[in-house]
């Protein structure tokens, strides 16, 4: 069989029946999934919160200051990975370094700041078995926490991947800065739900 | 007694009657069904086996739709000439329609009504047996309300391997109230109300000969209510997963005349131990 | 990454049969592995039928090699007992018949049967399998682990789920499991979305394309949220948090630790939104498969392949709306119930019309009756007694008698086992002569096919008639209970037929592997079928195809008169 066969070449094929490439198709597929799991969290959340009979105020009981500090910072994140991703559609190697490192350095902020809230939660004998306010509250945004790393994961490669000549020249490379921005747009999204949810209504 | 039961156990409450009627009617319908498809399916089967000189003929639809011409009439509506020239394909829906007729009788006419009937509503009865029914691993207690149809308040701090319900004894409703243990005594002809609690996982309480069956689960208090309507002596058992000793959880149920199930009720009452409470709840666990 | 070529390098033994990043390979990975984890199940089962049927007599053989805690003097103990039932119900649904269904006949046939080279992400693809195996192995080691396997049914209701032994390992490998599902179902969507052939419209592509399709749909949207809901499980094992536990429980005597306010139907209701799409993941491919065979083997097309079509997709909406028809006895609102029930009656609607269009095509057909054929035709009325005896399941008021007793266990094993297995069977005999170029031996796929079937009607017919009788389903002990002792002797005919079973598996196995190397050679398409993946050489080499093909019409043109063949290859010009 002399014939060559390369598995990503479809990967670089714009000219597929949708129209839009694999790795797009695939990501928006991987979000869809997503939103089923978070749907279910939050839908969870409203039945443990309908049947309970008393539900704390966010106000109360959360630290409404530093979570709208985070919100900032995600949305501030959010501007700056599509400049990431514009500077790339350009070429601009050097600007491209630029913005992707600070959405990096802006969503390690959140998580610092989650820290804090955790640790000042933690030092008063609070944890997710305090109560089934603080379990949901607890394990929402410990999930989205996960996907905040997984994207400073994904990021940080890419931002290798910039400095290596062969990656930054790759057609696929820009494709793949997209699918990170798209699913960072994700995260980000969940958070703008989760902030109301949890600490102000 | 043989080992190879073909049928539903003795029916011994008023609406098992309603519910052994819909499984007869379904099943009869469904062996209907059976045999109908089974005979045709054997017909095709015979009739169009492979054999020299027979072969496989295309149905009329399988050739472009696009050239079946429409009649005029419904030539203005794209969703008529749509179905119109799928028609041949739209055979297979025949069937479909008969038994969807089949099943909207049976959820109009059958089954909203007798659910609503069983677990919506309670009948209107006067001086009914007030019943709670508490499970646990691997048991049953049956709280009885007695005369007064008072149930006396629980606490679960009083919970105790003397006590397994925690009936505040001191409380003036639990008087005349009596706690067996995985035994339930029923007049006959006499609507019983019951609350249905557990006070660990989710149990199911089952009374086959009843057709009564309902999820105990922690947390819930769930009314239901049944008309024993033959003397005799039945079974509880938990039909839901509850443990290693799940197949142990089991209670007898007697259906007696009311003169005996007075009789019994006021000897129980006269064996009560005055208080069964622990002196110092802490105890309990 | 982008640049190896891999054609250019001769693969290692390790590229080519165990990291294999094509589809070919991972989907007989799949096959292999699937078939070993029913073979597992179906042992679990062997042991528990055992328990059923002669309950407290020790295990013949085997009683005494189980440590005396799971079995003290060789007779099983009701937990083990619980044990085997849950991994069981695990292990038959997640670990064989969907990675059969799915991973193995999904991953060879889809890309063959839309004329792509592989699946979209051959790398994740390879991931995806590699995310099985290790979860099922995790999955099965919780045997061994203190406090052995999970112990509440493969449903896993809290709070017995929360305070039995071994439900961590579950939760754990279950997470594993669906990672891995989720990442085959976003390969197959895109890959069927984006890699067809030129001229493979959707319209063109084969009803087994069709299933995969709708049921990678249902595998992506379902399974996240038994995703969420195991981990807030987790959390309330390990965190002991309440999300499932209401206030004030107090286990065997003791009152335990927890701030309480959790729901356990919440879990309930969160499970079955998963497991029913879940059902029809594990009807919809073996009816895609049944649909190929009898098209191929009527020499017709089939009757009605839009409306099947239809159906699917419409199946697949409405498996989002049924759940709670698993419930209705749960202590849900009895308004809700309704609710149910009508929208459990609709989804009968497409399911009735699947099977109609599969009974007529027989009509006007030239059948053949080979192996393949037996099986897909088998399928039809046992899976009708699976269907049928769902109506007084779906039904609010049958089911309270009928709910957790014997008919249910009756009733979905018709439709999985006699059903859906039997039309993988099927789909091995089918396909076989593509995986490997061989053909399987028909005697043997005889003797395999009548024992099966017929030991499978003596397992599963008996326990409708149990369950009639009011027999409660999990039992370890079924005498333990009166009203079981007048129907406790369909259990021994149930034993004895499920051990039959057993052996009717040894002709199949030993046709399986003696084929690989001895069976009769076969040319490319010795089915004469029309479908794409019988254009391919078989086995097809890496790449599959030689140049793309071209399709020019539909999936099941037989029989068109004024040809000197009976079969239009969608690929054929003219």
């Amino acid at each position: 069989m002399s014939q060559t066969y390369n598995p990503t070449a479809f990967m670089n094929n714009a000219d597929t029946h949708s129209g839009v490439t694999n790795a797009k198709l695939g990501v928006w597929l991987f979000l869809a999934s997503e939103i089923m799991l978070f749907a279910t969290l939050f839908t969870s959340y409203i039945v443990l919160r309908m049947a309970s009979s008393s539900w704390p105020w966010g106000w109360d009981v959360l630290n409404v200051p530093l979570a709208t500090l985070n919100t900032v910072i995600l949305i501030t994140s959010s501007v700056t990975i599509v400049m990431a991703y514009a500077k790339a559609y350009d070429k601009d190697k050097a600007g491209f370094q630029k913005w992707m490192a600070a959405t990096i350095l802006l969503s390690l902020g959140f998580l610092v700041v989650k820290a804090f809230e955790y640790g000042a939660e933690f030092k008063l004998g609070i944890g997710p078995h305090t109560s089934v306010f603080y379990a949901i509250y607890f394990t929402m945004t410990g999930l989205h926490g996960i996907h905040i790393l997984g994207g400073i994961a994904v990021n940080a490669g890419l931002l290798y991947m910039s400095s290596v000549t062969e990656h930054w020249e790759n057609p696929l490379f820009l494709g793949r800065v997209e699918g990170a921005g798209l699913y960072w747009h994700f995260v980000d999204i969940v958070w703008i739900f989760l902030f109301p949810a949890l600490y102000l209504l | 007694m043989g080992k190879y039961g073909w049928t539903l156990p003795v029916a011994a409450s008023s609406y098992a009657g309603k519910i052994d009627f819909g499984i007869w009617l379904i099943h009869a319908a469904m062996l209907g069904i059976f045999v109908l498809w089974g005979a045709f399916f054997i017909y095709l089967l015979v009739k169009f086996r492979a054999r020299p000189g027979h072969n496989a003929v295309r149905e009329d639809h399988d050739d472009t739709p696009a050239h079946i011409s429409v009649p005029d009439s419904i030539s203005k509506f794209p969703f008529a000439q749509m179905l119109y020239k799928n028609k041949g394909e739209l055979k297979s829906l025949i069937p479909d329609m008969v038994i969807m007729t089949f099943e909207v009788a049976l959820i109009v006419f059958y089954a909203i009504p007798v659910w609503s009937s069983i677990k919506s509503s309670v009948p209107d009865t006067k001086d009914p047996v007030r019943v709670e029914v508490v499970a646990e691993q691997f048991g049953w207690s049956v709280h009885y309300a007695g005369p007064d149809g008072k149930l006396g308040p629980r606490k679960m701090e009083l919970t105790h391997f003397s006590n397994p319900i925690g009936l505040d004894l001191a409380h003036p409703d639990s008087a005349d109230d009596v706690v067996m243990g995985n035994e339930m005594r029923l007049p006959v002809d006499k609507t019983v109300l019951i609350d249905l609690l557990s006070k660990d996982v989710i149990h199911s309480f089952f009374i086959p000969e009843f057709r009564l069956k309902q999820d105990a689960v922690p947390g819930l208090s769930i009314p239901m209510w049944v008309t024993p309507n033959k003397t005799g002596k039945y079974e509880i058992t938990c039909a839901q997963l509850c443990g290693f000793a799940h197949s142990l959880m089991r209670g007898d149920v007697f259906v007696m005349t009311q003169a005996e199930y007075d009789a019994w009720y006021q000897s129980r009452l006269a064996t009560k131990p005055a208080s069964a409470q622990p002196t110092n709840p802490a105890e309990a666990f | 990454m982008a640049h190896d070529n891999h054609g250019h390098h001769e693969l290692s033994f390790t590229e080519r049969y165990v990291f294999s990043v094509d589809h070919k390979v991972i989907g007989l990975q799949y096959l292999i592995t699937s078939f070993l984890f029913l073979l597992v199940g179906f042992a679990l089962m062997g042991l528990m039928r055992w328990q059923l049927a002669f309950p407290g007599s020790p295990i013949p053989f085997f009683g005494h090699l189980f440590p005396a805690d799971l079995a003290p003097n060789g007779v099983m103990s009701g937990e083990f007992y619980n044990s085997l039932g849950a991994m069981h119900g695990t292990i038959m649904v997640f670990l064989g018949v969907v990675p059969l269904a799915v991973g193995a006949y999904g991953n060879y046939v889809l890309p063959l049967q839309i004329g792509a080279p592989d699946m979209a992400f051959p790398r994740m693809n390879m991931m995806s399998y590699w995310t099985y195996l290790p979860g099922g192995l995790l999955m099965l080691s919780s045997f061994l682990m203190p406090g052995g396997a999970a112990q509440s049914g493969w449903t896993s209701y809290p709070p017995l789920s929360i305070i039995n032994p071994g439900q961590t390992v579950w939760l754990l490998s279950m997470v594993i499991l669906i990672t891995s599902s989720l990442l085959g179902a976003i390969n197959f969507l895109v890959t069927t979305i984006n890699m067809r052939a030129p001229g493979m419209s959707l319209w063109r592509m084969p009803v087994f394309c069709w299933a995969q399709f709708v049921t990678s749909v249902l595998l992506l949207l379902a399974f996240p949220p038994l995703e969420a809901a195991s981990v807030l499980q987790l959390m309330d094992r390990v965190f002991h948090t309440s999300f499932y536990l209401p206030k004030d429980l107090v286990i065997l005597g003791k009152a335990y630790a927890g701030s309480g306010g959790g729901q356990p139907l919440l879990w309930q209701h969160l499970f079955w939104f998963l497991a029913h799409p879940e059902v029809y993941v594990l009807v919809l491919p073996p009816m895609g498969i049944v649909a190929e065979i009898i098209a191929n083997n009527t020499r017709k097309p089939l009757h009605g392949y839009k409306t099947m079509v239809f159906s699917m997709i419409a199946i697949g909406v409405m498996s989002f709306m049924v759940w709670a028809h698993h419930m209705f006895i749960s202590g849900m609102s009895a308004s809700l119930s309704n609710f149910f029930l009508v929208t459990t009656m609709i989804i009968s609607v497409p399911s009735v019309a699947l099977m109609t269009c599969l009974v007529f095509s027989l009509k006007g057909g030239s059948i053949r009756f080979n192996v393949p054929m037996l099986f897909a035709l088998a399928f039809i009325p046992l899976f009708a007694i699976g269907g049928l005896t769902g109506l007084p399941l779906g039904l609010t008021v049958t089911d309270i008698y009928l709910h957790d007793t014997y008919y249910v266990i009756g009733h979905f094993h018709f439709v999985v086992v006699s059903g859906s297995i039997i039309a993988l069977m099927g789909g091995t005999y089918y396909w076989f002569p593509k995986w490997y170029g061989r053909k399987m031996n028909d005697k043997l796929g005889l003797i395999h096919f009548w024992g099966s079937v017929i030991t499978m009607c003596g397992i599963f017919g008996p326990m409708l008639f149990m369950g009639l009788g009011g027999a409660s389903r999990r039992l370890y002990d079924p005498t333990a209970q009166l009203h079981n002792l007048p129907v406790q002797g369909w259990n021994v005919v149930a034993t004895y037929s499920a051990y039959l079973l057993a052996l009717f598996q040894i002709p199949f196995i030993y046709n399986f592997f003696n084929s690989m190397w001895r069976g009769e050679k076969t040319p490319e398409n010795p089915w004469q079928a029309t479908t794409l993946e019988w254009a391919c050489p078989s086995p097809p080499p890496h790449g599959n195809f030689e140049k793309t093909p071209t399709v020019y019409r539909g999936p099941y043109e037989y029989s068109v008169p004024g040809r000197k063949t009976d079969f239009w290859m969608q690929t054929d010009k003219n």
